[in-house]
């Protein structure tokens, strides 16, 4: 399957694309078709991302993941700094009071 | 002529250049244009018939043009250096200061945004082909 | 140390203001990525593999303690609370934000700093010695030719859009602390024998994937016209460099393919035209630039005793201490290279620590080195256990300079989105399989430079044992490299055969480590013994 990825343009923060935005956690991204040109175009026009682009990912017990380790570390983070880690997204997040 | 930001007082030179093979082969042209990479060197003997050299930047990546208009400068070339192509407003202070005192960008550039990136260095740190005096001898008077 | 004039803080406040105006541009839509990278990457701004990178220039490597601080400040204010020493002697963050770029350029504009050319196809910031200005060995102190080479470097009009990018090292004593051969330019400052101050010419040195030794190009340049022959040979590079391939267009391409005598005439040529244009600036500028250099105030009649009682610190005087050429005074090596750290970072703490030990201890300068270390240049002899008390506390106190575990490593896969492979795992892991301390110092002085691919950040071609990290089918893979050199001994490594994985590398490592120790005649280092017997007995042991 393939997912799509990019840098957000103020925070350059790795982000992935969920159907309707982008999020900061690979397991919200969704498997993109035939659509995704025009979706890279339409973001990049708007400026939410610097650039963007699809990688190859599959569906394992821990949730998408990007197959090449490159994507991988860019989705998980540094993998010698696990404090710097990007957290799984609160189970919980449904019940938050905002 | 529409997208040409000018700085010189003279008249504006209307002969259209010629390529640098078309003007060794005839002998009255008195405008030019070097594409990147061509040799700058070898209009050094007819600098002073020559009303105009257009330069051409492909992409603006291409640097070769910069020495190419330093040299003419500094063989004591006094017409028109003309940076035509991929010029961005970006570049403009930088080729100014290497001699180009025109500016024909493929993508026009707006003229305020032109003298603002112009005017936008007081100092300089180096001697070049402009008449900016450097730093460093405003620093010993 | 250099202190900015009037003048200098007007061209770093208005590149600040240049810079904002552009990032400005980009985030209201006015110009495209495209047109905007080479704009943000002049001022070091990369997009890699997590955020938006800064590199910011520490010029020369030399640091006071306010601007220490202020690059903690910055780590804690806006990246995660550290940065990365590099092998260029500058500083990197790795998590970066385009809309704080502009502030964090002002913030430090507000201590004499920059990122001002630390990337994009121009020229570089200039390394040095770290041991500049505290060396015995050296003519001079190098550092006044490195300021005004980066004056003339700064914002020069011709040479910013070069075929490549273009790294200069200036060094001024035969022992070489800069790998100064593997730079576009090499200075070496002499004297010749008349006693003048000249500048020796290298060019065309360089790693990545076609490493080079820079050949001699002139053997003495009189001083004062340092900055025309530099910018003969960069008009000679711009004009004739490739750059219809971009893994062709540096310098030492172009030196090689039209042979160094070639090239030496077509700068001699351009360096006669250039020397009646007066470029180069008089020699008061220079005496100008010197006076900022001049020595602090070293005290004399101290004491040449060191109390050795305690054992660790008598372990860390003897690895990273070295000779000062004042009396009662050394020179000590903070490494930045704990067991199972990462090579050259440090945290927010360690760089305050370390501004306050510059402040307090060595006439408030540090120094960053080639090899990812920070360096107090000025220590009284009698400080120096106090000093190593402080590290300790702070776990800067590795005694383990040019040993097998200060290891050089780039970023590697972790956080370069050029990268094929991880290099930093594989530096924790080989400093964890020598962590003892005893059996570093047997193996003695040891050179190990790890890169995490072909670009050469870590230096692998110039470390008595390199390690090159490779994509191999899509997974990491690792070739050795054995009997470089980026000192004065300047070499290429070779690579002694097929690959390993993570794994395999670490007890490659160990195997010829072991066949070194066999095989070494009297205090032989690993890359003498390497280059008494050749590849064959270190390949044997390897792959049988």
């Amino acid at each position: 399957m393939k997912i799509l990825t990019g840098n957000e343009l103020k925070s350059g923060d790795v982000v992935w694309w969920t159907g309707y935005n982008w999020s900061r956690h690979v397991s919200d991204a969704i498997e993109v078709g035939d659509t995704v040109d025009q979706i890279i175009a339409r973001e990049i026009a708007a400026r939410t991302v610097s650039d963007c682009y699809t990688v190859d990912a599959e569906r394992t017990d821990a949730g998408i993941l990007p197959l090449h380790i490159k994507e991988k570390i860019r989705a998980t983070g540094p993998t010698v700094r696990p404090d710097l880690k990007i957290a799984p997204p609160d189970p919980a997040a449904g019940n938050w009071v905002i | 002529m529409d997208n040409v930001l000018r700085f010189r007082d003279d008249e504006v030179h209307e002969e259209p250049a010629v390529t640098l093979d078309s003007f060794f082969g005839q002998s009255n042209a008195t405008a030019v244009r070097l594409e990147d990479g061509e040799d700058a060197r070898q209009l050094i003997p007819y600098l002073d018939r020559l009303a105009l050299i257009e330069i051409g930047f492909s992409n603006f990546g291409d640097g070769r043009g910069y020495s190419a208009a330093r040299i003419l400068r500094e063989h004591g070339y006094t017409g028109e250096l003309r940076a035509q192509g991929d010029v961005l407003v970006d570049q403009l202070a930088f080729m100014q200061r290497c001699g180009f005192d025109s500016f024909a960008p493929e993508k026009p550039i707006d003229a305020a945004d032109a003298q603002t990136a112009l005017s936008r260095w007081d100092n300089v740190y180096q001697k070049a082909a402009d008449d900016r005096t450097p730093i460093w001898s405003k620093r010993h008077g | 140390m250099y202190k900015y004039d009037s003048f200098d803080q007007q061209m770093v406040d208005t590149r600040v203001e240049e810079f904002r105006d552009q990032v400005e541009r980009r985030l209201a839509g006015k110009i495209t990525e495209d047109q905007f990278k080479p704009l943000r990457l002049k001022n070091g701004l990369y997009l890699q593999l997590h955020a938006y990178m800064l590199r910011v220039a520490v010029p020369y490597g030399t640091l006071n303690s306010e601007q220490m601080r202020m690059l903690a400040h910055i780590a804690r204010k806006y990246d995660r609370g550290y940065g990365h020493f590099t092998t260029r002697q500058n500083i990197q963050y790795n998590w970066i934000k385009l809309e704080d770029a502009p502030d964090i350029l002002a913030d430090l504009a507000t201590v004499e700093m920059h990122a001002i050319q630390t990337s994009g196809n121009c020229i570089r910031n200039i390394s040095s010695d770290q041991y500049a200005g505290a060396a015995a060995d050296e003519v001079a102190d190098p550092r006044p030719y490195a300021e005004l080479l980066r004056q003339w470097s700064s914002f020069h009009p011709e040479f910013n859009y070069l075929p490549r990018k273009f790294k200069f090292a200036v060094i001024a004593a035969d022992e070489d602390r800069a790998a100064m051969r593997l730079h576009d330019i090499g200075i070496q400052i002499v004297r010749n024998d008349a006693g003048e101050i000249g500048a020796r010419y290298y060019a065309g040195g360089g790693m990545g994937r076609t490493p080079m030794i820079a050949p001699l190009i002139r053997e003495f340049v009189p001083i004062g016209e340092l900055v025309s022959y530099a910018e003969a040979i960069l008009r000679v590079y711009n004009r004739y460099g490739r750059r219809d391939n971009k893994y062709k267009a540096r310098i030492k391409i172009l030196v090689h393919e039209m042979g160094a005598e070639k090239f030496i005439e077509e700068v001699e040529a351009e360096f006669v035209h250039l020397q009646g244009q007066n470029i180069d600036a008089p020699a008061a500028e220079l005496e100008r630039i010197i006076a900022h250099f001049e020595e602090p105030a070293f005290e004399s009649g101290l004491s040449e005793d060191i109390d050795r009682t305690d054992p660790d610190f008598a372990v860390w005087l003897d690895q990273n201490v070295d000779a000062h050429k004042r009396p009662g005074y050394a020179i000590a090596t903070i490494s930045l290279k704990p067991a199972g750290g990462i090579p050259g970072d440090a945290s927010s703490a360690q760089m305050d620590l370390m501004a306050d030990l510059a402040e307090q201890f060595s006439f408030d300068e540090c120094r960053v080195t080639h090899s990812q270390n920070i360096v107090l240049p000025h220590v009284r002899k009698a400080d120096l256990y106090a000093l190593w008390q402080k590290l300790d506390e702070a776990g800067l106190a590795s005694p383990n300079l040019d040993l097998i575990s200060d290891i050089i490593a780039c970023p590697g896969l972790d956080y370069c989105s050029l990268a094929n492979a991880r290099s930093i795992p594989v530096a924790q892991k080989i400093a964890k399989r020598f962590a003892d301390i005893d059996r570093q110092k047997e193996l003695g002085e040891l050179k190990l430079k790890i890169s995490g691919c072909i670009n050469a950040c870590g230096h692998h071609h110039a470390g008595h044992i390199g390690i090159l990290g490779v994509d191999r089918k899509g997974t990491e893979n690792y070739q050795l490299l054995l009997g470089g050199s980026g000192a004065e001994d300047v070499s290429l490594a070779k690579i002694t055969g097929p690959g390993f994985d993570e794994d395999g590398i670490v007890d490659a490592i160990e195997t010829v480590t072991d066949v070194y120790v066999a095989q070494r005649e009297d205090d032989e280092r690993f890359v003498d013994t390497y280059r008494r017997l050749g590849m064959a007995p270190f390949k044997e042991a390897l792959y049988g």
